[in-house]
């Protein structure tokens, strides 16, 4: 069977290194930043460009590349998940007791099936979560002009001031919709 | 623009980058929830350590670093309006909203499909949506 290191959860003091290896990886082999959001607007762009600027522009040269490592990316969840083992998250206990007090009582698997289900889209809260959730990603990562691994990766890693303001961005929506918007809608 | 690398390699590196944040669970909801409840440290570590390691080895490289891009682009062929940076601050608290609500930000999003959430398809679905709806809008906002 395969190395307990491989299938275990790997820690952040190697995963994070390894993530941030990608930035120098794509500036050096193929002169390319990291950042993920940008195949939403290619995809946009090949599938429905409308009639702004935004979506009007060479998106195969500009985001070829970009397509085929999101696509890549999805390979790899397939690889991570069904061949190397990732099945459950071991939550803090703190965290379990606020989801418990949320309603949720599923706690199992990588995401919570009773909100990330095709049957859970027809509640209020699993539609939020992944339509609502969604749209606000996209819309917000393309306003932004990025996301995590744009603006938090990328850009602070080269000391960008406006991705240190849409990090700050991002950790206020995030407190936002945990702290105030859950209650709510769970 | 040149594509320096052959375009499987790309393919080859998002896996590798999908293996890495499907092995230390940046792509759970559960996580997402820990990192903005402060109940753990796990993501602040993972995201710190990436940012750190990227400063230090970018700076590395014999040729200077690319001019700042908005969306990975190093062709200034997209016309990217920075304004007064309101676009920053404002759309990434929208991004945040969505974030905590789907547990995943764009990257996630793609691992999780390919590794079996398919409602994630929905909520791609609804990142194009959001995405094209900002194109219709962006002359309307604030940037």
């Amino acid at each position: 069977m395969l190395p307990i290191a491989l299938t275990d959860t790997w820690p952040w003091y190697i995963a994070g290194p390894l993530i941030g290896l990608f930035v120098p990886l794509l500036q050096l082999l193929g002169d390319k930043q990291l950042g993920i959001s940008g195949n939403l607007r290619h995809l946009c762009a090949a599938l429905l460009p409308g009639r702004g600027d935004f979506l009007r522009y060479d998106w195969k040269t500009t985001g070829g590349w970009n397509l085929l490592f999101a696509l890549g990316t999805a390979l790899g969840g397939w690889i991570g998940i069904h061949l190397l083992g990732t099945h459950q998250i071991a939550i803090s206990p703190e965290t379990r007791a606020a989801l418990g007090a949320l309603g949720l009582h599923d706690l199992s698997g990588l995401v919570p099936r009773e909100i990330f289900s095709w049957p859970a889209l027809l509640t209020p809260r699993g539609f939020v979560s992944v339509v609502g959730g969604g749209f606000l990603v996209g819309f917000g990562a393309a306003y932004a002009g990025g996301c995590t691994s744009g603006h938090a990766i990328s850009g602070l890693s080269n000391f960008q001031l406006h991705s240190l303001f849409a990090v700050l961005g991002f950790f206020a929506g995030g407190l936002l919709a945990t702290h105030l918007l859950l209650p709510l809608l769970f | 623009m040149t594509h320096r690398l052959f375009p499987v390699l790309y393919l080859l590196l998002g896996a590798l980058f999908g293996i890495i944040l499907t092995k230390a669970e940046v792509i759970s909801w559960f996580r997402i929830q820990e990192m903005f409840r402060f109940q753990a440290f796990h993501m602040y570590g993972i995201i710190g350590s990436a940012i750190a390691v990227a400063a230090v080895t970018r700076r590395l490289l014999p040729r200077p670093p690319a001019p700042p891009t908005l969306c990975g682009e190093t062709s200034p062929a997209i016309d990217e309006r920075t304004g007064r940076g309101t676009r920053f601050w404002l759309g990434g608290a929208i991004f945040g909203l969505g974030w905590a609500l789907t547990g995943a930000c764009p990257g996630p999003l793609f691992i999780l499909l390919g590794g079996g959430v398919t409602v994630m398809f929905a909520a791609l679905l609804s990142a194009l949506a959001g995405t094209w709806a900002y194109g219709c809008l962006r002359s309307r906002l604030p940037h």
